[in-house]
């Protein structure tokens, strides 16, 4: 590359900006449009609202009833579950019971992590444990927790806490060692040590991971409990919503079959839009810890 | 106490040997390092990078064991990390995200359980008005600006009245304009508590004008070269500066410049 000897004289310059009030727009609010747009629930809702009525056309269009239900008829047979009273009860069933195997999980893996924050070998023992049993789907258990509880909520709990164990104790330990060595430091520096460092500097600088394994944790747990209801289904005469969607399979009652998964579906939805994303709002997101 | 302890010494850095391991190397920070800082000092260690002069401040803070020396704050061996030594880091991430600027500095003071209640609010709030933060009283650490977050840093370090403030090149990450402002609201400061304050950089315009004594320390590992009185804070000579900061800098790269035409150094960098 050859380079020029001299660099060619440029004149200076100089501009005149004229005055604010000459422009047609400096700062000018969005119209109604442009900011519904803007939110997320409204697409969100268009979207749904979309697909509704795609399976509405598409159920009248192949038109057996029995296969495939129509919306229309998914929500009156989800409207009468609910005026009868059996699908609340079923629901309530199976929520009490993911609330005690999540509870027992998260308890579990509170001790877990304890042992591998303290201890090196305990570091030890919990990433060998959950590198093998997390890659291990729940229901691969059922038949063995059969065997071993029987029929009822000790194997429906047994599978669950191997569901929330693994991904919590995970979330949380990994989150625990990314806590930046200046917060640790600082934390020393304040005179915290032992359970008080790890309950006021650890837990909350490693929140964002624990929230996560939470999460992850609560939809294993609601997978694997309807899952294991489906497979052994009832037990001293009542059943969860596994149980009602099984059921009404037997009966080719198919709308309620879609009544039950649509029941699934929303508890799912109510729990991470409003339990998690509630929590997140109030701290990972408020300490912008997470954007 | 030692024998030679001055009166005024509050803090005895003696013969300090400081070593630490990455995962293939065990390191030699310092060697043989030591110095006296007297109440209200404003002492600065001050040498270019890996001289062990941050490492110095963390054995200090008591975060680090001293291979050989010892390291005595009022006639007491340091052993570990506690409220009598603050520190100020130069990360941004030093405050709790999940508190806002007065639960870091009330956080600070309970957590040690120096104060509580109201007295600690009202110690926070003293300090959070004299880094001139109390607008921001209630804001989470992640709304505030860099030169913000370190003054909270600062306020929270000397909420706690420690015997000595350990600064961390707290000013590094900062653009030079907000540093300069930072050096002097520091000054300010010192000029109204009179804080004792051990500060590491690595800047020696930035010695001269914080410290009014300045420890030199020569590279890998760390050995002092020299202790010099800086001016007097507030000395507009800007002469005076320079002379002094030419000064430092012949004495910290003086070898360097005779060294390098000889060819059998044998040193690696």
């Amino acid at each position: 590359m050859t380079q020029p000897a001299q660099l060619a004289p440029r004149p200076e310059r100089t501009g005149t900006p004229i005055a604010p009030e000459t422009f047609g727009v400096v700062e000018q609010p969005l119209t109604l449009r442009e900011r519904a747009w803007d939110n997320g629930a409204l697409r969100k809702t268009v979207l749904l609202v979309l697909l509704a009525l795609a399976w509405e056309g598409y159920a009248r269009w192949v038109n057996i009833p029995l296969l495939v239900p129509t919306f229309s008829a998914t929500l009156q047979a989800f409207w009468e579950g609910i005026t009868s009273g059996v699908l609340p009860g079923r629901t309530a069933y199976s929520v009490r019971v993911l609330i005690m195997g999540y509870s027992a999980g998260i308890a579990l893996a509170t001790i877990l992590t304890a042992c591998a924050v303290s201890t090196r070998i305990g570091t030890d023992l919990l990433e060998t444990l959950s590198s093998m049993f997390n890659p291990l789907p729940a229901i691969a258990l059922l038949p063995l927790a059969l065997l071993w509880f029987g029929l009822g909520n000790p194997s429906l709990m047994f599978v669950m806490v191997h569901s929330v164990l693994w991904p919590v104790a995970l979330n949380t330990h990994s989150g625990f060692r990314a806590v930046s060595n200046t917060l640790r430091m600082v934390g020393q520096n304040c005179g915290l040590t032992g359970a008080r460092f790890i309950v006021k500097i650890l837990i909350p600088a490693a929140f964002p991971s624990i929230l996560t394994g939470l999460k992850i944790g609560w939809a294993f747990a609601w997978r694997t409990l309807i899952a294991a209801e489906l497979v052994f289904g009832v037990s001293s005469g009542q059943g969860g919503l596994g149980w009602f969607i099984y059921e009404n399979k037997n009966q080719l009652e198919v709308p309620s079959v879609f009544a039950g998964l649509f029941c699934v579906i929303l508890i799912g939805l109510a729990v991470e839009n409003l339990v998690f994303r509630n929590i997140e709002l109030r701290t990972v997101r408020r300490w912008g810890m997470q954007t | 106490m030692r024998p030679d302890d001055g009166p005024g010494v509050l803090l005895d850095v003696h013969g300090v040997t400081l070593q630490y391991k990455t995962r293939e190397l065990l390191v030699t920070a310092t060697y043989r390092v030591g110095f006296q800082v007297h109440q209200a000092d404003r002492f600065v260690l001050l040498g270019p990078s890996g001289c062990g002069k941050s490492t110095l401040l963390k054995a200090v803070g008591g975060y680090l064991a001293p291979v050989e020396g010892e390291i005595r704050l009022r006639g007491k061996v340091i052993r570990r990390p506690g409220p009598d030594r603050m520190m100020v880091f130069q990360e941004f991430d030093q405050l709790l995200p999940w508190k806002t600027v007065k639960q870091n500095v009330t956080f600070a003071l309970t957590a040690g359980g120096l104060l509580s209640g109201r007295a600690a609010e009202e110690r926070a709030a003293q300090y959070i008005e004299k880094v001139g933060l109390t607008k921001f009283a209630d804001a989470y650490p992640h709304t505030l600006s860099g030169g913000m977050k370190q003054r909270v840093a600062i306020a929270r370090g000397m909420a706690m009245e420690p015997a000595i403030l350990l600064m961390d090149e707290p000013f590094a990450a900062l653009d030079a304009l907000t540093r300069r402002k930072m050096q002097d609201e520091l000054l300010q400061l010192w000029d109204d508590t009179r804080f004792t304050v051990l500060f590491v950089t690595h800047s020696i315009p930035e010695a001269v004008t914080i410290g009014n004594r300045i420890l030199l320390l020569s590279p890998h590992p760390g050995q002092v070269k020299a202790e010099l009185n800086s001016l007097p804070p507030g000395d507009g000579d800007p002469v005076a500066h320079k002379a002094l900061e030419d000064r430092i800098h012949r004495m910290l790269f003086a070898d360097q410049v005779e060294e390098a035409p000889v060819p059998s150094g044998g040193r690696e960098s």
